[in-house]
Order: structure tokens, then sequence, then C-alpha cells
């Protein structure tokens, strides 16, 4: 048998349709988890790549022995959260011998793992280490700018992936309109060999060129490190092709109290509250009484007005 | 500037140099990064001309551009929202052709002559407003007519909460409920075995345990403390009876009583078979025919007997007292004695 269960309170109402697959999704949140071990240099990574995303992920700090990407049947624990916490994107950080500061960078759909990457950390150096004007630091939660450099990214298909994998994570929510004072940081990264790449992440300042484009000025603000890819899984062609699917014509949303007419043309319709006339206040500047009337009534008026706030003081 | 051999997806706001390639990589991270760093402002630059040459408008927080949809495909989340199955009605609806008619939300009720909401609380024709229900020729005597209409009305909405289950059923089916609906087992999917869940113990229950555990030490409970609420046992005392055994009346005969009836039931069925004809006669052919092939077999191995006593001569006497054929001469002995008897 089966019985009917609505949630009980407006909130977690809420909280479901937020869950809910949509015909326009709202933006991915990143999983950000650890492995059995993990070095400093990937604790610093994951807190700082945390940090840029503060606005839309989850981090969890504890140890996950039962997460073992690819391989089979190491990504139950993975989908677990992903459907617990909503998050279709994630970065795990593991550290092992073999695999020396491992992050790997991955994709979900439909709480089912997509496609991974895997990359090694090199060079890292961490947000603390960079000194620059703090009013340059870019805000949180602002919609970064992306920079691609190196025909790598064109040639190998590892830095094709990791390219596209790095956007997704990294790009923040699809808009419609942005506001161009918002514009302060661009990540830039840059295909150094066929495997290495380098990442680093700039704020933006905007200088006076004379014309109405500002010219633009990277500061290095961090953090900064190379990634050399290791292994990496593309997804399966019929799931490509399942999760690549768009909408061809976005449904608009539906415009209310406006009508176009053939003869009149557009027509809107406005409501109003019904004017209480007798209760309206009228304000003592009125034209009708003399000048000296409405002087002497002005006064009393400012007099009226000052002895309550005196009384208030008075009161206590 | 070289800026057609940039690709620049300004939906995402990001600019791609696939030409670039490196003549030596510089040795020193510092110039690596900085070669990287200038690299990087030209296509910056290359995406704040394309950006700041879009129409703005003008907002007390800046302006804003209208960005166009990203070039760079990436995958969906999660799938599409799939369309919901139409439900047992939308269908009947669909073959009989009848079609949604809006209907006012505020109706005239002529039972309080008000203008009340068509459906939900304070509706019009509710129940509590019916003050008098006329008598039909066909009404049962003795049946409430008020109850029965509440009866009714709650009939109905049973009615209709199965039919909403089965809607939703199908919609599952479809994977296509909605958000906030879920549907949940009440009981195990397997069909047949109706696994009980198990029971609460009941207050009673637990109280009758307590007393039975209270009760069960050597003194049968009688100087442990009380714990409060804890019953007393529902049998004190002993169970096992002894009769007296010194005769009297009443009480003092019962122990006799039982005895005799035990010693009658035996005695009887003894008197009724204590010689059954049939089986002795039976008996007694077959030990007749049993004694007959033995006494033949005795004369077969005395004859036998003769030719090697010779040689059990040379043996001994101790050897030849425990052979198997001195035994055999003893055992008809035996039973001849015993049919004797």
């Amino acid at each position: 048998m089966l019985r009917i269960k609505t949630p009980k309170t407006h909130k977690a109402k809420r909280e479901l349709e937020k869950r809910a697959p949509k015909l326009v999704e709202n933006g991915k949140k990143t999983l950000f988890l650890h492995g059995t071990k993990t070095s400093d240099v990937l604790n610093a990574v994951l807190a700082q790549f945390f940090h840029l995303k503060r606005d839309n992920a989850i981090r969890y700090t504890k140890k996950n022995e039962n997460i073992r990407l690819f391989e089979s049947g190491g990504e139950a624990s993975l989908e677990f959260f992903s459907v617990k916490t909503d998050c279709s994107l994630f970065v795990f950080g593991s550290h092992s011998k073999k695999r020396p500061h491992n992050l790997v960078l991955g994709r979900m759909y439909d709480h089912h793992v997509y496609d991974l990457v895997e990359v090694g950390v090199e060079n890292f150096k961490p947000l603390e280490s960079f000194t620059y004007d703090k009013k340059l630091a870019p805000k949180a939660g602002t919609k970064p700018l992306f920079a691609f450099i190196g025909e790598g990214f064109e040639s190998v298909e590892e830095l094709m992936h990791l390219k596209e994998v790095l956007l997704d994570i990294f790009r923040g929510e699809v808009v419609e309109s942005l506001n161009l004072a918002g514009i302060d940081r661009v990540f830039v990264c840059t295909a150094i060999s066929s495997t290495t790449v380098l990442f680093t992440h700039c704020a933006l300042r905007l200088k006076r060129s004379g014309t109405s484009i500002p010219r633009m000025e990277l500061v290095e603000v961090g953090p900064s490190m190379d990634f050399v890819v290791r292994r990496h899984r593309l997804p399966n062609d019929s799931l490509k092709k399942e999760a690549m699917k768009t909408v061809a014509h976005q449904p608009k949303k539906k415009m209310k109290n406006v009508k176009s007419d053939a003869v009149q043309g557009k027509i809107g319709k406005i409501y109003m509250p019904d004017q209480q006339v007798g209760d309206m206040p009228l304000s003592h500047k009125v034209k009708g009484l003399k000048r000296e009337r409405r002087e002497a009534k002005m006064k009393s008026t400012t007099k009226e007005d000052d002895q309550p706030k005196k009384r208030k003081i008075d009161s206590p | 500037m070289e800026a057609a051999n940039y690709q620049v997806d300004l939906g995402n706001l990001m600019a791609y140099d696939p030409t670039h390639h490196f003549q030596s990589i510089p040795s020193s991270r510092e110039e690596l990064t900085k070669e990287c760093l200038q690299k990087g402002t030209e296509l910056v630059q290359a995406i704040a001309n394309a950006l700041f040459s879009l129409p703005s408008t003008e907002d007390p927080d800046g302006p804003l551009v209208r960005l166009p949809q990203p070039t760079t495909k990436l995958p969906r989340e999660k799938h599409f929202p799939k369309p919901k199955p139409p439900t047992k009605w939308e269908q009947f609806a669909k073959m009989k052709g009848i079609k949604n008619r809006k209907k006012d939300k505020r109706v005239f009720d002529d039972q309080t002559g008000t203008w009340k909401r068509r459906h939900g609380y304070d509706r019009v024709n509710d129940d509590k407003d019916v003050p008098i229900i006329e008598a039909k020729m066909t009404d049962e005597p003795g049946e409430d007519p008020f109850s029965k209409r509440k009866e009714e009305k709650k009939k109905r909405v049973e009615k209709q909460e199965k039919n909403r289950l089965q809607n939703l059923k199908q919609a599952m089916k479809a994977d296509a409920l909605p958000s906030h609906v879920q549907l949940a087992a009440t009981a195990l999917p397997i069909t047949g075995t109706q696994s009980k869940a198990p029971k609460k113990a009941s207050k009673v229950e637990l109280e009758n345990v307590a007393g039975m555990a209270a009760t069960s030490t050597a003194s049968g409970g009688k100087f442990d403390k009380k714990l409060p609420g804890e019953r007393p046992p529902k049998h004190s005392g002993k169970y096992r009876k002894f009769l007296p055994v010194v005769e009297g009346k009443g009480m003092g005969s019962q122990e006799k009583q039982q005895t005799d009836k035990i010693l009658n039931k035996l005695m009887a069925k003894a008197s009724m078979d204590i010689l059954d004809v049939d089986k002795a006669v039976t008996m007694f052919n077959v030990k007749g025919e049993k004694k007959r092939r033995k006494d033949k077999d005795q004369e077969r191995s005395s004859k036998s007997s003769k030719f090697e006593s010779k040689k059990k001569q040379s043996k001994g006497r101790d050897a030849s007292s425990s052979s198997s054929k001195l035994k055999t001469k003893k055992k008809p002995m035996k039973k001849s004695s015993k049919k004797k008897q």
C-alpha cells in the first residue's frame, strides 16, 4: 500500500521545489570532499576552492573511505551525498604514494557520476602568500571571467575535458543580465605542456582608457597552482546526448495585466485601491488661507511637533 | 589587435586563445606566471571589449547589460521535467468532450441569504447551515437524516482520496510526480506474507510481568519491597495439591477414591484379556516347530563331531570346551527345560 506524503511546512515544500528537475535550471552546487588521506597542500586547496565558491558549495571535512572514483562500486557513497546535498559538481581530494596531491574534479547527472578528471596539484601557492591592495580583493559570489590560453586545450583530449569541467565548476549561475560594476575576478588557465595546466586566480583592475571601454589589468590574488592531468573518464555517448539536451525556446514568463489590441495597441490594466477622501490628511499649506494665518498655523504646528518630543524625553 | 583569433563566449564570460604556443617554457616560475598574466590580460581585454560594447541600461548599482546565451554547451544537472499523465477524470472529460468552465468563487446562498464561498470553510450549502431536512416517503424510520448526510459526505471524500492516490501512482510510473508529493510505502511490498510489526507491550502486560518477576524469589516475593504501580501477582500461593492420606469424610476420602479408580481401571483390563486362547495356541505351535528343527540340527552335528574328535584330543580339553559345537549341544537342553516348566 502507498500513502501520500506531503511536506508539513512551507519551508520544506520550497526546499523540495528547489531540488525538483526544472526546464531552466538553477546554478549547480559543488561538494568538497576528502578521501582517506589528504596532504596539507590538498587541505589548503580544498579550503580555498571552497572559499572561492562559498555562495554555492558544501564542504565535508570528514574522511571518506568508501569513495573510490575510477573504481567500480566506489561511487555509491558520493551519489548518496549528491542526493542529500543536491550537489551536481564535486571536488574530491586524496593523497597517496602513487598519486600524491590528487584532486578529482567531476560532474553528476541525475545524481549519478557523469564524468571525472583527475589532476595532481603542484607548485601550490595559497591565498595568503599573495600581497596586493586589499581594495581589489574580489567580492564573494561575483561572476568570474575566464581566460584559457594554449593550443593544448583544443588538441589534447584530457585538457579539452579539463577546460570544460573547470568552466562548469567555477562559472557560477548562468545569468541573463550582468552588472558591469560587478566584474572583479578572472581565472587564467594556461596549458604549459600536454599534461600541465597553470591555474591562477586574479583580481581585475579597471582603468580609464579614454574610451567607454576600460583598460583591464590583472592582479594575482591566488590561489595559484599547476594541474597535472592523470586519469579521466568521459561520459558515455547516450548519457552525454541526454544531458546535453536543451529547450528550443525558453518559456516566457506570463505577462499579467497587459493585453494587445488590434486597434488600440498595448493596453495595460491598473488596479487602484479606493480613495478614502474623508480620511486624507490635508496639508497646512492651503492656498485659500491668508498669508498671516498660514504662517501662524505653520508656527503652531512646528511647536506642536516639538512638544511631544520634549515630553518623550521627560517621561522616562 | 588580433582579437579575431580569440574565441569569446560572452554568456560564460570566457575567452580562449587556441593559437598560443610557448616557444620555450621559461625556467623560472615568476617569468612563467608573468607571461601567462600578460596573455591573460589580452584575453580579458577581448572580453571587456565585447562586454562594454553591449547596450546597457543604467541602474543605481551600475550599468546592466543583457548577456547572450552561452555558446559553450555544458551538461544539464538533472533530466527535463516529464509531462504529467492525464488523470482518470481528464481522460474521461476528453472522451466526452467536457470542457472546464470558470465558476465564480462566491455564490449566493439561499439558505442564509448571503454571499458565500463556493468551496471550503463557511461555504454555500454547508451541512451545519441546514436546520431542517424534510422527510420523504422513502426515508427509513429511525434513521437520522443529518448523520446520514454527514456519512455520505465522508464517503465522497474518501472516494476522492482514493482516486487521487490512483492518479498519483500513475504519475509516479511516468516519473512525473509533483515535487512536493512523495508516495511512501505503508507496509512491506511483499504480497502474501503479512509480517506483523512487533507489537508494543501494553501497560497491563508489563505490570503482569513485573509482578511475576517480583514473586520469583525463594520467598515468593513476600519480603521484597513493592514498587509503585506494581500489581499483586495474579496467582499467589502454591499450585500443587496433596490430598490428606488419613482417611475421613469429604476431602479425606478423596485420596482413597483416586487410588481406587486407578486400581479398578487396571483390574478391569486384566480381567478381560487374562488368557487369549488363539494367541496361546499359535505360540504353542511355533515353539513346537522350533524344538523339532533344533533336534534335527543336533543329530547332524553329533555325527560330524565323531570325525573331528581325534583332532580335538590332541589340541587339549580347554580349547574344545569353548568351541561352538559344544555350545550348540547345550542350548536345546536349556530350551527344553523351559518348556517343561
